[in-house]
């Protein structure tokens, strides 16, 4: 079995975006709600003291995470056998869809219901189970109408950011029985409501992902404001717990001050309504709960970030999402255009690992470098550094250090090596300087009116009739 | 070798630095400020007002009927309780309490005690249409952030908090925390935890149509808090 991903190929990722930064209306919803979410993040930031040591201890805690990740996960599959929760391995996506087939296979599951879980839609996880004929529904309100419509989530903690209230009532109104045209918010949200409930109960497996994994206890900590996570992992017989395996922290202590920067960073909540600890399925005596809990760790190219240095970095990630809602790219074009389950920063950074740079590197360079992720990243990821050393794995000579990711050099061609030979030769030899841009003056006529993606929307570039060298000889002193 | 193996081998071959391990204690500890039991109280009781509970005062013997006038206000028919449960009784020997098999028997105007009793499973369909609101007893709070800690048990189960789409919260004021990792410290949640433990900080919400905020999403549309306050103590 091949890893099955949905990622389109990287040289369409200049098309969406030309096609998103012309829709008026998708940038309008977008910018919307990004000067929604960095107000509502602003709002619960007022001590910027207070906000900077807690990104510090953030830091500090995902860093002594990943230092001793093998061990924490060890402790945590321990721990967790100790508590009754079943811990499964997958080094692949097929691997983990294989592993959630098997134990609804053994329990004869029809029905899934799921809350939100990102690793889910990494792994492709709905497609795997429809093909083995088994439904699976999602059940957090913006994860419902973007599988309504047949869509991805366009944000990681959004799913349905890109959609205005007017074609959610459409949609509604077209695909869900029994409801009309409404633009309520309120009525939209007691028809998903309504719609929803009657599933939880005939569903025989819940599906959940997983904000933190804390080793000493072995508890699954979930976070959400809807209560559907809850059903999820409450009412169906069977819960399965999806998540990466750079998710664990060693204590539970680690929680508080990861919980704290996660739900402010990310939708400017001092808390979110439910936290939701789970450490057993339910006990001899107990009248609900499920009666096996299973977690799937995955690892999908994790382990590639984690043996460099530098970009082990990346696995620092609590995903909050405030990247993306501060990134002036994100918010032009949106999250559809990168093609990848995670968008923004924090997509182009993850990517490579889980996909290869061959059809992600384009990612790595729709950046301006302006650090906007970086200041706010509630975990101190350097992220610009890390974009920076992508675009390098993406032009790497084979076989050179910086070779040593995924689909290294995909970004090389024979054209731009051959521009970058004749500059280093240029800019080398003064000679051959004088004589270039000497011949480039005089030549200015015959450059050409077709410059690629410069003149798409600028004149052309044409050499000033005089050098600079010449204007400055004529200088008077 | 297995998947777990490769993994963990992976990991290990590359082993990182170790930082020094963080002191999440002592940021904490620093950032607490000295407060009584008034003005923390009155810090829970602001936050869950932000977050859209609604909190009302009570003395020890006085809440089974504050809780029935709120329960006769809003026109709930019926309360699910956790069965042989302190608080249950304390409620049933105020009000008649038929059992969940009697949910639709019985005048609709006076406010009926149901006891979760048998698994949910025995019951589902009953639990998901038939109950108004839901009683449950808070093992302490935060009050930072305006949050309800619920430890479920087989006396107390998980959906009792979930599914009813009222749900009150009784709680002691004396077991109020002042942050989390106080909560976390001085309950010793690292000893062990039970099969869930989940914190409440408002009603069910959500803001994924267009960012506006809607309450009743898939828990809950109303939160009520009733604090206890001890009575003073004797002179």
């Amino acid at each position: 079995m091949s890893p099955i991903t949905f990622v389109r190929p990287a040289g369409d990722f200049d098309e969406r975006s030309r096609a998103a930064v012309n829709d008026p209306a998708q940038r309008k919803n977008f910018r919307g709600a990004m000067d929604f979410l960095q107000g509502k993040r602003r709002a619960q930031f007022p001590d910027s003291a207070e906000l900077e040591g807690l990104r510090m201890l953030g830091e500090a805690i995902r860093r002594h995470s990943l230092a001793h990740l093998p061990r924490l996960l060890e402790q945590l599959e321990s721990r967790c056998h100790a508590n009754g929760i079943q811990l499964h391995w997958a080094e692949t996506p097929a691997a983990a869809n294989a592993i959630a087939l098997d134990i609804a296979r053994r329990t004869e599951a029809r029905r899934m219901i799921k809350g939100k879980s990102m690793v889910s839609e990494e792994i492709g996880f709905n497609h795997a189970m429809q093909e083995s004929g088994i439904e699976v529904l999602e059940s957090d309100m913006g994860e419902y109408i973007v599988q309504l419509a047949g869509e991805t989530p366009s944000h990681i903690i959004m799913p349905a950011i890109h959609k205005t209230r007017q074609q959610i009532a459409r949609l509604f109104a077209d695909k869900v029985a029994g409801a009309g045209y409404t633009e309520d918010v309120d009525a939209l949200i007691r028809i998903g409501r309504k719609s929803l409930r009657s599933r939880f109960a005939q569903a025989d497996i819940g599906i959940s992902g997983v904000n933190f994994a804390v080793a000493e206890t072995g508890t699954l900590c979930l976070v959400e404001n809807e209560g559907n996570g809850r059903m999820c992992t409450t009412v169906p017989s069977v819960h399965i717990a999806i998540t990466g395996i750079e998710k664990v922290v060693e204590r539970i202590e680690h929680v508080a001050p990861l919980l704290s920067l996660l739900t402010r960073s990310a939708t400017g909540q001092d808390i979110t309504t439910y936290v939701n600890l789970i450490s057993r399925p339910r006990q001899p005596g107990e009248k609900d709960g499920p009666r096996a809990v299973h977690l799937i760790l995955v690892d999908n190219g994790r382990t590639q970030a984690y043996a460099d240095a530098q970009l082990r970095a990346t696995l620092q990630c609590i995903r909050c999402g405030a990247c993306m809602n501060h990134c002036p790219v994100y918010a032009r074009i949106g999250g559809h255009a990168y093609g990848t389950t995670y968008p923004g920063p924090i997509g182009a950074i993850v990517s490579p690992h889980l996909l290869g740079l061959e059809s992600t590197y384009p990612l790595a360079f729709a950046s301006t470098l302006c650090g906007a992720c970086a200041d706010v990243c509630p975990v101190r990821i350097p992220i610009p550094e890390l974009l920076v050393r992508l675009r390098n794995a993406a032009m790497a000579r084979p076989g050179s250090a910086q070779a040593l990711l995924r689909g290294s050099g995909a970004a090389r061609s024979a054209l731009l090596q051959a521009v970058w030979a004749a500059w280093s030769l240029v800019y080398s030899r003064l000679g051959v300087y004088r004589l270039t841009s000497w011949l480039m003056s005089r030549g200015r006529a015959l450059s050409p009116v077709e410059q690629g993606a410069w003149t798409r929307s600028r004149t052309p570039l044409t050499p000033a009739p005089r050098r600079l060298r010449d204007l400055l000889g004529n200088r008077q002193p | 070798m297995t998947a777990r193996d490769r993994i963990l081998a992976k990991l290990r071959a590359t082993p990182p630095p170790s930082p020094p391990l963080p002191d999440v204690a002592g940021w904490f500890d620093a950032r607490r400020q000295p407060e009584d039991l008034p003005q923390r109280v009155a810090r829970l009781r602001a936050a869950l007002e932000a977050a859209h509970a609604e909190v009302h005062d009570a003395t020890h013997a006085g809440w089974p009927a504050l809780l029935q006038s709120i329960a006769a206000a809003k026109g709930l028919r019926n309360l699910l309780v956790g069965a042989d449960t302190p608080h249950g009784a304390s409620l049933e020997a105020a009000l008649a309490a038929p059992s969940s098999s009697q949910l639709n028997s019985g005048p609709a105007q006076l406010l009926r005690v149901v006891r979760y009793e048998g698994n949910v499973e025995s019951w589902r369909h009953d639990l998901f249409t038939g109950i108004d609101a839901g009683l449950s007893y808070a093992r302490s709070a935060i009050a930072q952030t305006g949050t309800l800690l619920l430890w479920p048990d087989a006396r107390e189960p998980r959906l009792l908090s979930l599914v009813p789409p009222v749900h009150f919260v009784l709680l002691d004021t004396s077991t109020i925390h002042a942050d989390l990792h106080a909560a976390m410290v001085v309950e010793n949640w690292a000893a062990g935890l039970p099969a869930n433990v989940v914190m409440i900080s408002g009603p069910s919400k959500t803001a994924d149509i267009q960012q506006t905020l809607a309450y009743g999403a898939h828990g809950p549309r109303e939160l009520i808090v009733i604090l206890r306050h001890a009575p003073p103590a004797a002179a």
